[in-house]
């Protein structure tokens, strides 16, 4: 072979790959698109909806549609990817989204097929009303909710000269401010903290009211709410004193709580697994079928179907069948997520589940009660997570003692008047 | 200008030119040509191709979308100029990061290259076992900077954390590591330093190994100690690669991420800002509120203030290592002067 011979091939080589790679390029962005045959269908989660790969089957059982699913590990990866994809492809046929990111999607509404018209009534009525978009429609299917009771330790009650029955602690807190009376008492008494965290209880108040820091018509009204200046004052005044901590999720609480240190929790039926595997030496715990002021909801998904999916009438079957009542009892005994259709709740594995780690409670009893009593749905706009997550810091603030109680709700003010 | 005219022949006229046979190229030859012109591009072009696809483009995509109001989801945005580049130099949020920014640096860089330094000295003496701790150096950066970050959070909690245990079992108080920006940002510059320190020893202490033995021998036969000769032989000869460690400790110290992202389990930062850096603003705006506009604004702000600190540092360090690549004794302007008093000085003899 000569040398003119030689120089052709590394043209045709050059050209081949300099080709590969900007053909390699562009076909990166593409990621991974959702399954290419009629009868497969993606389905994406985080953490644990309790859907195994046993329930899955059933559903292949039953359709001849088989389902390949997806875990994010957390919620915020799952929240990531679902945002980067929303409105262009990739995005799996049927995807959960956590209530904390709902309020966002929602902005997008005309993006997610609607639920059929015969499915509705299925869930409890707040939990369709928070997934009902202006034009009336609904356009997700609700899984689980998070109705809070209050988690107690039955040890420390006793010891503190507090009643340990369930059905007498449950009297202990009708109203937020009895709740606190039993909380500066037990502090005063053992010097001891008596809840975990003073976010939680904000968490506990803000998800009382109808209206937080954003109007339904789109008004901002965070810092000149009423109600959210009480409930901050009434945080910082009441709970932080009787609070271990600023928040929760951190090394230190997590410690506190494997060492058994404070009394009590606001927990839904999500908590009692965390509770459960951080501390699984303390055996006091127990929970209580009471939430002061009646009831609210903390956590809990939904099921959307993305409109441009390749399957979107599959996909709609697979989503229906999943939040059907009897496949979400199924998805309750797995994992413990709390299903938000009335119907499953008369089912007998819900009401006769007991928890034998909190000292055998009607846990499945509880939350019906629970989820019973919640009356108000708060409005949650697109950046309800922006101010809340703000004023639970203003809060750590004053906790830490940064700032005092003035200052740093104006700090709060001024943060909102940016975003 | 028509093209049917003549045209104008610029060359002289050669001698042979009228017995030259017409030019007949075959299609090979023509290849060949352009083979010979353009192949060169082709093989070099991947490179660009790369860079133009994955460098060039989303910088130059940044700059369009910081212009914009832009809805990541539609795909769609609204031009509105310098508005975004304005509410962010109007953030006092930004301003806390910056000064974090700059802080956690400081307290990273600094310690970190007094120590790879000491560190690179003692490693480059005569000790036993000479391979294995210069491996070991390198262990910690080759661990994932989060599972650095569950470590030192763990040793870094407020109350149930290992350091504070110690410190308190001493008698020296409790710090509180996630309440007080300082002691926060140097929680932070401990992670970083964990992970760079052995990277940093590790190349200063190949600059080491190419200084001239020679110098030490000569320095030991005059008498020079062992720190004599650390300050006299060896960091001076260290200087061109000290510069190249402090630029690169620079960038990645303005870039800093996922220590202060993984300090807490929210990664915002702190409740009142303590150790939110200019990095982790920018992902907080862009995929915590998904306002993509206010974080390519951001992003370029960010561009600048590095480019910036970069050409600082380059005045700098080139003030002080002026005398490095010269290779002569005298200056310029001193060289000419003796040129000058030569040239006089021959003059006079001559007359």
């Amino acid at each position: 072979m000569n040398s003119r011979a030689l120089r052709r091939i590394g043209l045709v080589a050059g050209v081949a790959t300099t080709s590969a790679i900007v053909l390699a390029g562009c076909s990166g962005g593409g990621g991974a698109a959702s399954g290419g045959d009629e009868n497969t269908l993606t389905l994406a989660t985080f953490n644990d909806f309790g859907y195994t790969d046993e329930l899955l089957a059933e559903f292949t059982e039953e359709t001849g549609i088989k389902v390949v699913h997806n875990k994010a590990a957390t919620s915020n990866d799952a929240r990531a990817n679902f945002f980067q994809k929303l409105g262009k492809t990739g995005l799996a046929d049927v995807e959960g989204v956590e209530v904390d990111w709902f309020p966002e999607m929602m902005q997008y509404s005309d993006l997610v097929a609607p639920v059929p018209e015969d499915l509705q009534g299925r869930w409890l009525d707040w939990k369709e009303k928070a997934a009902t978009d202006a034009e009336g429609n609904l356009v997700a299917y609700g899984t689980d909710v998070g109705p809070q009771a209050i988690c107690y330790r039955a040890d420390l009650f006793e010891a503190a000269g507090l009643p340990t029955a369930r059905e007498d602690v449950a009297a202990l807190f009708p109203t937020w401010d009895a709740f606190f009376q039993i909380g500066s008492d037990y502090v005063e008494k053992t010097g001891k903290p008596f809840i975990d965290s003073a976010n939680s209880v904000l968490q506990g108040v803000v998800n009382q009211l109808e209206i937080a820091y954003e109007e339904p018509d789109g008004t901002v009204v965070a810092t000149e709410n009423p109600d959210i200046r009480a409930a901050y004052d009434t945080v910082v005044d009441k709970a932080i004193p009787i609070a271990a901590f600023p928040g929760q999720w951190t090394d230190d609480w997590y410690a506190s709580m494997a060492s058994g240190e404070f009394a009590a929790m606001l927990c839904p039926p999500w908590m009692h697994g965390i509770i459960e595997g951080e501390a699984p030496d303390i055996d006091g715990w127990d929970v209580a079928n009471a939430f002061p002021e009646g009831g609210g909801n903390w956590g809990g998904s939904y099921l959307v179907v993305p409109a441009n999916g390749k399957n979107v009438e599959n996909a709609q079957k697979l989503a229906d069948w999943l939040t059907s009542p009897e496949t979400q009892i199924k998805a309750f005994n797995n994992a413990g997520t709390f299903p938000s259709q009335p119907e499953a709740q008369s089912s007998a594995d819900l009401t006769g589940f007991v928890s034998p780690y909190f000292n055998d409670a009607p846990t499945g009893e509880i939350g019906i009660d629970r989820a019973n009593a919640i009356t108000v749905t708060t409005f949650k706009g697109p950046k309800y997570f922006q101010y809340h997550d703000a004023l639970g810091n203003a809060i750590t603030r004053v906790f830490d003692g940064i700032e005092d109680k003035e200052t740093s709700w104006n700090t709060w003010v001024n943060e909102v008047g940016s975003f | 200008m028509t093209t049917t005219q003549p045209r104008p022949t610029t060359r002289a006229p050669r001698p042979d030119d009228g017995i030259r046979q017409p030019r007949v190229i075959s299609f090979s030859q023509k290849l060949s040509k352009w083979d010979l012109r353009f192949s060169p591009y082709l093989y070099i072009s991947p490179f660009f191709i790369m860079f133009a696809i994955v460098g060039l483009f989303p910088i130059a995509y940044t700059a369009v979308i910081s212009f914009m109001d832009w809805d990541l989801i539609r795909n769609e945005g609204e031009f509105i100029g310098f508005d975004q580049y304005i509410w962010i130099l109007s953030q006092p949020h930004f301003w806390t990061a910056l000064r974090n920014t700059f802080s956690i640096f400081l307290l990273s860089s600094v310690p970190q290259l007094v120590l790879a330094i000491f560190i690179a000295a003692v490693l480059d003496r005569n000790i036993r076992a000479k391979t294995f701790w210069r491996m070991a150096v390198l262990v910690p950066y080759v661990v994932a900077p989060i599972a650095v970050g569950l470590i030192f959070n763990a040793m870094f909690a407020d109350q149930s954390g290992f350091i504070n245990g110690i410190l308190q079992s001493i008698g020296i108080g409790a710090i509180p590591w996630h309440v007080e920006p300082f002691w926060s940002h140097v929680a932070i510059a401990t992670m970083v330093n964990y992970r760079w320190m052995g990277y940093n020893t590790l190349i200063l202490l190949a600059a080491m190994q190419a200084v001239n033995r020679d110098f030490y021998e000569a320095a030991t036969v005059d008498g020079a100690g062992p720190i004599r000769q650390f300050f006299s032989i060896t960091l001076p000869s260290l200087k061109p690669t000290l510069i190249f460690v402090i630029i690169t400790a620079t960038i990645g110290g303005l870039q800093i991420f996922d220590e202060p992202r993984v300090f807490d389990q929210a990664g915002r930062g702190g409740s009142a800002q303590q150790w939110l850096t200019i990095t982790l603003y920018l992902y907080d705006v862009g995929w915590g509120q998904w306002n993509f506009g206010r974080a390519a604004a951001m992003a370029w702000i960010l561009f600048i203030i590095i480019l910036l600190i970069g050409l600082l540092n380059l005045i700098i360090t080139r003030t002080l290592v002026r005398d490095e690549g010269l290779r002569r004794e005298l200056s310029k302007r001193q060289q000419r002067e003796q040129a000058k008093q030569a040239r006089r000085a021959l003059k006079e003899t001559q007359a």
